[in-house]
């Protein structure tokens, strides 16, 4: 108090006599403090026993008791086996050869068992007789342990006993003998020998039963094709292997199209080997990923596309068909068509147009071709859905023919277009009973719910394809109380076998000619070339060998009736199906539901896919908001009287006049909430056509979130990124040549003199010598790998990768190890945006301030190169740790978290990671991934990890990181140490192809090799030696160990 | 007893020819008979040897059977007696079932079957190569009485007196030791007042210089006090870093088991090899805890423990009742020697507790390596109940990398790499470490 200023706080101190200042030195508080509301309600603050005092001295025991207590170690308890079974070794894997048959994906498998534990499928590399595990295959193993199966059997809701169920259901079936009423089996495709004997069984047991097999998304059209012209039902097989001119009228054959499969064979001819590769013509109205993968893409509406099928037909077979096609698509479907002539029994012509005259035509086209990629003897027997004969049961169904309805492995409530309808007709059977996993719209409306176990947990055989069978066993004892649809229908027919054994006597009787049923379980397959392609499969009663005996008049017909297809006046709307999502039947998966869309980049939703000129035309727009997520417009579809309003993405390559729309979401019942993602296209699946025409497309206000993994979609013409090349520069000329050099170093300034980024003078650090012992590489090939996702979920599923959710996906939060970028070229071409990079010319700022767009400055240039060319080239590059030999991010962590190891690997020490995220920061490949979360048993992020059941699928070898750790690709490190202990333990060399990664295993186009470049013999060391090799970013100087084969397309139209 | 003179006739025709041309009386006859049959090098079937029938039970029938207790097969203390006594049945009828009982059980022979059929139909196994004498040592052997438990003479006892006499010699010198500084503590005190009184009878002024107290000083001395402060902080600081170290690090952790499970009755007194129980660890990362049924490949017949097994501070009985725990959890069901199903799996508590971040292989160290156990786990074979006795502390683990040479002999996998890299290194033997044994990625993933 030295001085003797005096603060005024306000000017009513002037006035001497101011009331409000008095008040204020009485009134500490200008606001009165409501200590009357706090303390007021005495009554309370008495009767309750806790006092102030008494509150403190529960706080400070309970701290110095829980301090106390962490002092403590935690008791962990262990319980062997009381019996431990011979084949089970705890902390050794086993595998079983089994095959998963859904109704949708069909494939020999191979289960990884841990303690009587499935945790991952792979491939079984035996049995490719067609089709590798998918990535819904892949991650089909945590459908397993889904913790909204339905437990046991159950009565209008409630649980009962099986005894009961069986008792009750063969006492109304018994009583539906002879009554005039069907009973009638709604199936999913079984393509089983032994369920199509147990259905005859069944049929003869009551008399009046209708097998139905309904395909959610159908292939009737082909199956109907095939029949008339060869008088079976099936799908012709197509061998692409064997095809070196591939032309696809929108047939998304590298997707699902008729049952999909195809890759593996499609991706042999794709790398360039003596100079020749197949070339790929592609015809389609949505960008699938078929057309991403295609030398050439047109894009046409649906309409369009049956004009140039039979324009297709007209030029290769003859014919005058004459069609109103644009300039542009004529003149493709003409060049086409001299392509497939010249390239004669090896050209293969399909198309995904469900419709039969398309069908009939393309059956035609090929016969003709006499393509050794077509095969009509051995039929894929893995679509056999029929429409008419649900369509019918329907119609039956509400007239009150039908008694008895008994579902399995089908959803009609969620997957038909009219599904009042079914409803109604359902409650008009006095028994009806759905053999499902779920409590999903249909089976809750049945009566009864039997609960059916994964397939992981069943019997069952499969005949993929004529003469091709597949086994299933089960992997693990089933978790909860359920029942086989086959195990019920013995019991229904009296027959007191079990369904094992009477797959047994099937096989041994009627597939196996003698030879072992243990090897063919043990090995998964059969494969019996001798086979007759028996006409079991036939429906009954639907053959009418009179009906159309179709001739090459008949296909010309055809052709005709198809030239006659009249334009839509709207829009024209494409179903389709995604690879993660596909039917939709696994939607309550979170890693399919997480598994970006290989197209769109875009995660946990549908949207309408709809082209930019139309999204110009309509006001559409899809932007990136401040924190980087996507959002987009939100749009009223018509189509027939049905509407929904549902989220656009602009999608570059989609036809004009077509709006695609992914089947299998909006899914609502026995799903987490967090799963019920997007809108259900079923609605719109009329007559089970995937093209729908007349939509009508509304902008509404409102805007939608997307979570997209891609925010930028262009290469930018930073083509060394991507490298690619032409087939005929790639056969002309040297890669380090002069001017059409395509696969050249960068070089460098050194002492002025320009030095290639590879030689040592350049480089800031000292080369470790790895000559010695193992050195792992990785090699992808960016001509056959078709992005199909198989690799991202077998990565999820071998080194425990999170979930994380849509929000945090849209954080940029994703956790995927790997991914796979997908880049949209801005001109027509990559080549083309090199070409305008190059041109640029300075800044050009005052061009891109005055709005010049002429100007050619670099700001402009850019900008206009964000965005996608209409029908842009798509390039697919698999992106995970590159484990650089000189990591950045090694050099940079304070903790040494990461270091390298002497076989390439870079090594992540989540225990020592402190989470500064230098790391991340200075990773030039953005592929490190930070734990913001602990998403383990944490309620935020109720995905598997964080309920016991789902917990069972995570691989003990790896651990479970926790928040606040960085993570990323370990290169599998331990699959290749387990690879190395085993050869040791049997004092052994390693042979080549022993090391895998979970990526490489899971590649079924062998884009992925993994090995060991000092076993001077390996593939991948020869991969390495290979011109098409490049390293990512390369200048840098990273000296990655995983390598890039430069893209080669094949642009010579012949 | 006229049955089994015919029995002698026919084993030892030679004797009884001796015997008929003497003529003699009953008695004499076979008074003489025992005592040529002690002499003769051809045994008497009837009366075997017990010691030698010991050793052969053991070898033949110990795997099923015992003397006073029901297993596989009957009890068989005093069986031929009671086979006589009981069922009318003789030696003849033993001999020919331990031959080859599925003959005896096919003849019809009314007791066979019922035998065969309360022991569950499972034959005993043919014995054809025991002969006459054999079975006859056997026999004898069974026919001994219950020997009378060997009470344990307290030799303990004169021990424990003497110890407890040394304890007591300790006692008394310490004893007298604090007797004799009291008494030179009462003494000095005596003296110092006996100083005091004759210094005030003689007016002496004994007033005390005031000096400053020793810790005034102590504040006082700057330099003494920073030193303490240091000393005291680096103390500390040592304690309290000694103390956060062993966080974790359970060295010595010795829970109490469900079951009282000895190691060094099995692996030790036993010896038993560690890879008999824990099997896994040739093949597996986890050793594992061996399943009860690997239990009960032993303890099928071993349903006690030897009266020697007992020490001081477990007892026959406990140990008996911890067989007891097994069998109940196992589901075992002893008296009728078969198993009921109902089985209680142990919840064993868990002594080795790696970090989950942390990966650690067996059998890369047990098969591989070829690492004894016990550079691990100590000498389990000395261990009453199992402990923790590495630190398991990742120094530990690098410390062993890097002085433990590879054991590359005979391995083909290592023949290359091994060569070029000890040439890399100029060594002939290459440490785990060189190998590349300390990197992250090799334990952490």
């Amino acid at each position: 108090m030295s001085s003797n200023k005096k603060y005024w706080k306000s000017v009513e101190e002037l006035n001497e006599n101011s009331s409000i200042v008095e008040t204020l030195k009485q009134n500490e508080f200008v606001e009165e403090i409501p200590t009357d509301e706090f303390l007021g309600d005495k009554d309370s603050l008495e009767s309750s026993k806790t006092t102030r005092r008494d509150f403190l001295k529960y706080v400070g025991f309970s701290t110095a008791a829980a301090s106390l207590a962490a002092c403590e170690g935690p008791v962990i308890k262990s319980i062997p086996y009381v019996v431990q079974p011979e084949e089970i070794v705890p902390g050794v894997a086993n595998y079983y050869a089994t095959t998963i048959a859904d109704g949708f994906d069909f494939a020999s498998v191979l289960v990884k068992t841990r303690e009587g534990r499935p945790i991952k499928i792979e491939n079984n590399t035996l049995a490719a007789t067609h089709g590798s595990a998918n990535a819904r295959v892949n991650a089909s193993v945590l459908g397993l342990y889904d913790s909204l199966r339905v437990q046991g059997p159950m009565r209008e809701g409630e649980a009962i006993s099986w005894s009961d169920f069986e008792v009750e259901t063969t006492r109304v079936l018994e009583s539906l003998k002879g009554s005039g009423k069907d009973i009638v089996l709604l199936t999913q495709t079984y393509a089983s020998p032994s369920t199509r004997n147990l259905i005859a069984d069944f049929r003869e047991e009551y008399g009046n039963v209708r097998h139905v097999v309904y395909d959610a998304v159908s292939e009737s059209a082909a199956l109907e094709a095939f029949q008339k012209r060869y008088n079976k039902r099936g799908l012709a097989d197509y061998d692409f292997s064997k095809a070196m001119t591939i032309v696809s009228v929108s047939a998304d054959f590298l997707g699902d199209w008729q049952g999909g499969g195809f890759d593996s064979g499609y991706s042999k001819n794709r790398v360039p080997d003596h100079g020749k590769m197949s070339r790929h013509i592609q015809f389609e109205s949505n960008m699938s990923l078929t057309g991403a993968n295609a030398d050439k893409r047109v894009p046409m509406t649906p309409t369009q596309q049956k004009l140039a099928l039979a324009k297709l037909y007209s030029e290769v077979v003859g014919g005058s068909v004459s069609v109103d096609l644009p300039e542009h698509i004529a003149q493709a479907v003409s060049q086409a068509a001299t392509e497939l002539k010249k390239a004669g029994s090896k050209a293969v012509v399909v198309t995904g147009i469900q419709d039969v005259d398309a069908q009939t035509v393309v059956l035609g086209i090929n016969e003709h071709l006499n393509s050794a990629a077509f095969d009509s003897e051995t039929t894929i027997k893995t679509r056999q859905g029929n429409d008419n004969e649900v369509a019918r049961l329907v119609a039956d169904m509400n007239a009150g023919k039908v008694g008895a309805i008994i579902m399995s492995g089908v959803n009609p409530l969620y997957t038909l277009p009219n599904t009042d309808e079914f409803a109604a007709g359902l409650e008009k059977t006095e028994l009806s009973i759905a053999f499902s996993m779920k409590a999903d719209e249909t089976s809750t409306k049945c009566q009864y719910i039997a609960a059916a176990p994964h397939y992981l947990e069943s019997w069952g055989d499969v005949e993929i394809k004529t003469g091709h069978y597949s086994l299933m066993q089960p992997a693990i004892r089933p978790l909860f109380d359920t029942k086989q649809f086959q195990d019920c229908l013995l019991k229904w027919t009296n027959n007191s076998q079990s369904y094992n054994d009477y797959i047994k006597q099937i096989w041994s009787e009627d597939i196996l000619q003698g030879s072992s049923f243990n090897k063919a379980l043990h090995d998964g397959f059969f494969v019996n070339d001798t086979a007759e392609s028996d006409d079991l499969d036939v429906l009954e009663g639907d053959i009418d060998p009179e009906k159309d005996t179709a001739t090459v008049s008949g296909v010309g017909a055809a052709a005709r009736t198809l030239a006659g297809a009249k334009a839509s006046q709207k829009f024209e709307l494409v179903l389709y199906t995604k690879v993660s999502m596909g039917d939709g039947q696994q939607a309550n998966n979170p890693w399919l539901q997480e598994l970006p869309d290989p197209i769109t980049r875009t995660t946990w939703d549908n949207y309408l896919t709809v082209s930019q000129a139309d999204a110009d035309e309509l006001g559409i727009k899809n932007w990136n908001v401040a924190n980087g997520g996507l959002n987009g417009s939100l749009v009223e579809l018509t189509v027939n009287g049905v509407s929904v309003t549902i989220p656009a993405l602009i999608q570059p390559g989609q036809a004009k006049g077509s709006v695609g729309l992914a089947l299998g979401y909006g899914r609502k019942d026995g799903l987490k909430s967090e799963m019920q993602t997007g809108i259900n296209a079923y609605p719109f699946y009329n007559g089970f056509n995937a093209v729908q025409s007349d939509a009508n497309i509304t902008v509404l206000p409102g805007e939608h979130e997307f979570a997209c993994v891609q925010l930028h979609n262009t290469l930018m013409g930073r083509g060394d990124i991507i490298k690619e090349t032409t087939l005929e520069i790639f056969n002309t000329y040297d890669k380090e040549d002069h001017k059409h050099g395509w696969n050249k170093v960068p070089v460098v300034s050194l002492n002025h003199e320009e030095t290639p980024v590879t030689s040592p003078e350049v480089d800031l650090w000292d080369e470790f010598d790895r000559s010695i012992g193992h050195h792992f590489n990785l090699s992808i090939d960016l001509n056959a790998c078709t992005g199909c996702g198989a690799c991202v979920i077998a990565c999820h599923a071998e080194n425990n990768v999170p979930v994380v959710g849509k929000t945090e996906v849209r954080r940029s939060r994703d956790m995927h190890w790997l991914r796979i970028d997908r880049y949209y070229s801005s001109d027509e071409t990559f080549e083309g945006d090199n070409k305008e990079k190059e041109s640029a010319d300075g800044l050009g700022l005052g061009n891109y301030v005055f709005g010049d767009r002429e100007g050619d400055g670099s700001l402009s240039t850019f900008e206009r190169m964000e965005s996608p060319s209409d029908n842009p080239q798509v390039a697919f590059q698999p992106v995970m740790c590159q484990h650089c030999n000189h990591a950045p991010c090694e050099t940079v962590c304070p903790v040494a978290a990461t270091s390298h190891g002497r076989q390439g690997q870079n090594h992540m020490a989540y225990n020592r990671c402190v989470g500064t995220r230098y790391c991340a920061n200075n990773c030039p490949y953005k592929v490190r991934r930070f734990n913001w979360f602990l998403y383990a048993q944490n309620d935020e992020f109720d995905y598997h990890m964080n309920d016991d059941l789902g917990r069972m699928v995570l691989n003990p070898d790896v651990t479970v990181r926790s928040r606040g750790v960085m993570e990323k690709c370990s290169m599998c490190i331990q699959m290749t140490q387990k690879t190395i202990l085993d050869a040791k333990r049997d004092g052994r060399e390693i042979k080549d192809g022993e090391f895998q990664t979970a990526c490489s295993a899971a590649c079924s186009s062998g884009a992925m090799i993994f090995g060991d470049i000092n076993d001077k013999e390996s593939k991948v060391a020869h991969l390495k030696e290979d011109n098409r090799m490049y390293h990512l970013l390369e200048h840098v100087g990273t000296k990655p160990n995983v390598m890039y084969q430069t893209k080669v397309r094949n642009t010579t139209e012949a | 007893m006229k049955k089994s003179y015919q029995s002698l006739e026919v084993n030892s025709t030679n004797n009884m020819k001796q015997v008929n041309h003497r003529k003699l009386g009953k008695n004499i006859l076979r008074l003489s008979l025992i005592i040529l049959l002690a002499f003769s090098t051809s045994l008497s079937a009837q009366e075997g040897d017990p010691a030698k029938g010991k050793s052969l039970f053991n070898a033949n029938c110990a795997a099923c059977h015992k003397l006073d207790k029901k297993m596989t097969g009957p009890a068989l203390r005093k069986v031929e007696q009671r086979l006589s006594d009981e069922q009318g049945l003789d030696r003849e009828w033993i001999a020919a079932w331990i031959r080859n009982s599925a003959a005896v059980i096919k003849s019809g022979d009314a007791y066979a079957n019922k035998i065969y059929d309360e022991y569950g139909g499972a034959a005993m196994t043919a014995m054809p190569q025991l002969t006459d004498e054999d079975i006859s040592h056997i026999l004898a052997y069974t026919a001994e009485d219950v020997p009378e438990p060997v009470v344990a003479q307290v030799t303990g006892g004169q021990d424990g007196s003497g110890s407890q006499e040394g304890g007591i010699s300790n006692k008394m010198i310490l004893g007298a030791l604090a007797v004799l500084f009291a008494l030179l503590a009462m003494a000095l005190v005596l003296v110092r007042q006996t100083l005091n009184r004759f210094a005030e009878a003689k007016g002496v002024d004994i007033s005390e210089t005031k000096g400053t107290p020793i810790w005034k000083a102590f504040v006082q001395n700057q330099f003494l006090v920073l030193v303490t402060a240091i000393f005291l902080l680096l103390a500390s600081g040592y304690f309290v870093y000694g103390y956060l170290m062993q966080v974790g690090v359970d060295q010595g952790y010795q829970p109490v088991q469900p079951i009282h499970y000895s190691h060094k009755i099995h692996a030790g007194d036993n010896g038993i090899d560690c890879k008999y129980c824990h099997s896994s660890a040739r093949v597996s990362k986890t050793s594992g805890i061996p399943s009860l049924n690997v239990c009960m490949n032993c303890h099928k017949s071993i349903y006690e423990v030897a009266p020697e097994t007992a020490s001081a501070e477990y007892s026959k009985e406990f140990y008996d009742g911890e067989i007891k725990k097994l069998y109940a959890a196992v589901g075992w069901d002893d008296a009728e020697q078969k198993y009921t199903g109902e089985t209680q799996p142990v919840k064993w508590v868990r002594i080795h507790n790696l970090p989950d971040f942390a990966y650690f292989n067996h059998s890369q160290h047990v098969s591989v390596a070829g690492i004894e156990c016990q550079t691990c786990h100590g000498p389990v074979e000395e261990m009453e109940i199992m402990y923790q006795y590495a630190p398991l502390t990742m120094g530990w683990c690098i410390n062993c990398h890097r002085e433990t040479n590879v054991n590359v002999k005979d391995n083909a996998y290592y023949e290359k790499i091994h060569a070029e890299l000890s040439k890399k290194y100029g060594v002939d033997q290459l440490t785990a470490a060189q190998m590349g044994g300390l990197e992250c990625g090799k334990c952490h993933y």
